[in-house]
């Protein structure tokens, strides 16, 4: 039922240390007021899924809360390079950090398993490639029926799943539409969930054909963030900031810089 | 017209797509060439992003492969998860078009480290949609930048299959589909032979000599018996190509400046 309350209670009551969390948005509605208040309340030891790790958890990565990351594809879209994943993974900087690595169709299908409630992943993918072989999750199994050998990956079973959405009417209902990504599969695959949204409306009114309907008893807390997917972007209120995308380069490049710009635009109260 | 080996690559690469294909584009090369084929010889082509936008017609090149733009200017957008499910694993996609960090004489393709895994001396991004694309696509198309350290004999990681290690082990996996037919470069264009499926240089670019790719080749690199030469650039494909460009760094830019 949504709750409309402030973001740092909704962080506080539903993000704990060691917990398996996924922040989705694919490329629209990246979660990022809601990432950065878990940087703020200095969230340890997080499980981090997911498929576009993105500046997001580059961020989160840098400031320390995670512990490991389950991801399909690490790259500054367009620019480069994830420099404080890539500073952990190589360097160990600032800790450790233990990767699972998939493909992008393991990670949507472990999505769509979990909000299915079954406890694995069944496609068709991973011939011939190097992945299985340092990620133990990644298995085969024989089709009963036709003996055709298919890859099998858990399904994603978060502890809290974390989107932005356009929209909530009164009630805690939630829309969202545009490129919709694989939101609603992290929310329903998640034991609890948090949407922040763009705005509260009396009544969604006309929609897209494609819009995504979350019904409030699915929504844990919904709480009101406009530009809560900045430097992302939120379709039909504002467009993605991509200049800032690619002046990220620089900034995570040196772990000063990034420490700094942290200091300022991140760990100052919001 | 003068031209770069830049726009060489992109327009050799947008001719091989053909009006009737249905294409999964990745992101950077593959997007310019993909586009540059609608806007010129291929009018009615299907382009697929893995954001889930089918038949998408933007008016300038997405930094990301999930921008605005993808999605306003699509027949339909589905959810990431039925985009692997009912359309790349359902069989519905003739050509993948990819680019990758590595290829080998095969078309294997390594987007992942460079170094060992677990100690890499350069962490690239990873897998992305790559692995099923060219697993799950009808046919696919490799278009990258040439030099010896991409162009390598021996993959770090096997990111993504073309026809395996030594040529045989994507037909011993019985897949269904064609595997990579073709790689364009700044430098020539490559096909597999039919049996070894060693990619071999079947057409130089304008102007580029045999020695140039040798030299930017990690492999004792072979040459096809009747080698052709790409034809140049028309001035409508550089005009198109050079618009869609201008046409992208303003929009890019306009967007940061709000």
């Amino acid at each position: 039922m949504g709750s409309f309350g402030k973001l740092s209670e909704a962080i506080a009551g539903l993000v704990r240390d060691g917990d398996t969390v996924a922040l989705e948005g694919f490329t629209h509605l990246i979660p990022f007021a809601a990432g950065h208040e878990i940087i703020r309340q200095k969230r340890r030891e997080l499980t981090l899924i997911r498929m576009t790790p993105d500046l997001l958890y580059d961020q989160m990565i840098g400031a320390g809360c995670a512990r490991k990351l389950i991801f399909s594809w690490g790259g500054n879209p367009g620019v480069g390079s994830l420099h404080r994943l890539r500073d952990a993974v190589e360097n160990s900087w600032p800790q450790p950090l233990e990767i699972e690595e998939h493909s992008h169709a393991a990670m949507a299908n472990a999505y769509a398993a979990g909000a299915s409630g079954l406890p694995c992943a069944i496609f068709r993918g991973y011939q011939g490639v190097d992945l299985p072989v340092v990620n133990s999750n990644i298995r085969l199994v024989t089709c009963p029926f036709t003996g055709e050998s298919l890859a099998c990956v858990p399904a994603h079973r978060p502890d809290v799943a974390i989107i932005h959405a356009q929209k909530a009417d009164r009630q805690g209902n939630v829309l969202l539409e545009g490129i919709v990504g694989v939101q609603k599969e992290a929310v329903l695959a998640a034991r609890r969930s948090l949407v922040t949204v763009e705005e509260v409306v009396d009544d969604f009114g006309p929609r897209s054909p494609n819009a995504i309907i979350l019904p409030a008893w699915v929504v844990t807390a919904v709480v009101v963030v406009p530009g809560g997917a900045r430097p992302s972007y939120a379709h039909g209120y504002y467009s993605r900031d991509n200049s800032f995308y690619v002046s990220w380069d620089a900034i995570a490049k040196d772990r000063g810089k990034f420490q700094e710009w942290m200091g300022q635009n991140v760990l100052r109260p919001a | 017209m003068t031209y770069t080996a830049t726009e060489m690559m992109t327009i050799a690469a947008a001719r091989a797509l053909r009006n009737d294909d249905v294409c999964f584009v990745g992101i950077g090369l593959p997007s310019a060439a993909c586009n540059v084929a609608r806007l010129t010889h291929a009018p009615a082509v299907t382009l697929i992003y893995e954001s889930g936008t089918i038949a998408t017609k933007p008016n300038v090149l997405p930094l990301s492969i999930g921008d605005g733009e993808l999605c306003e200017t699509a027949l339909t957008t589905v959810s990431v998860p039925e985009m692997f499910r009912y359309w790349l694993q359902g069989g519905r996609i003739t050509v993948g078009f990819l680019g990758g960090a590595q290829v080998d004489r095969y078309g294997n393709l390594n987007s992942t480290v460079i170094g060992s895994y677990r100690r890499p001396k350069v962490r690239l991004p990873g897998a992305g949609g790559a692995t099923e694309i060219c697993a799950s696509c009808g046919r696919v198309f490799i278009v990258m930048r040439q030099d010896a350290r991409a162009f390598v004999s021996r993959l770090d990681f096997i990111t993504t299959l073309g026809h395996g290690p030594t040529g045989r082990e994507r037909r011993a996996l019985g897949l269904a589909t064609a595997g990579p037919v073709l790689l364009v470069t700044d430098l020539c264009t490559f096909e597999p032979e039919p049996e070894t499926k060693e990619f071999v240089v079947t057409a130089l670019h304008p102007g580029i000599t045999c020695q140039q790719v040798r030299e930017n080749t990690g492999w004792p690199v072979r040459f096809a018996l009747e080698l052709g030469e790409t034809p140049a650039p028309t001035a409508h494909e550089l005009e198109t190509l050079r618009e869609l460009n201008a046409r992208t760094a303003r929009a890019h830019g306009e967007a940061a400046a709000k």
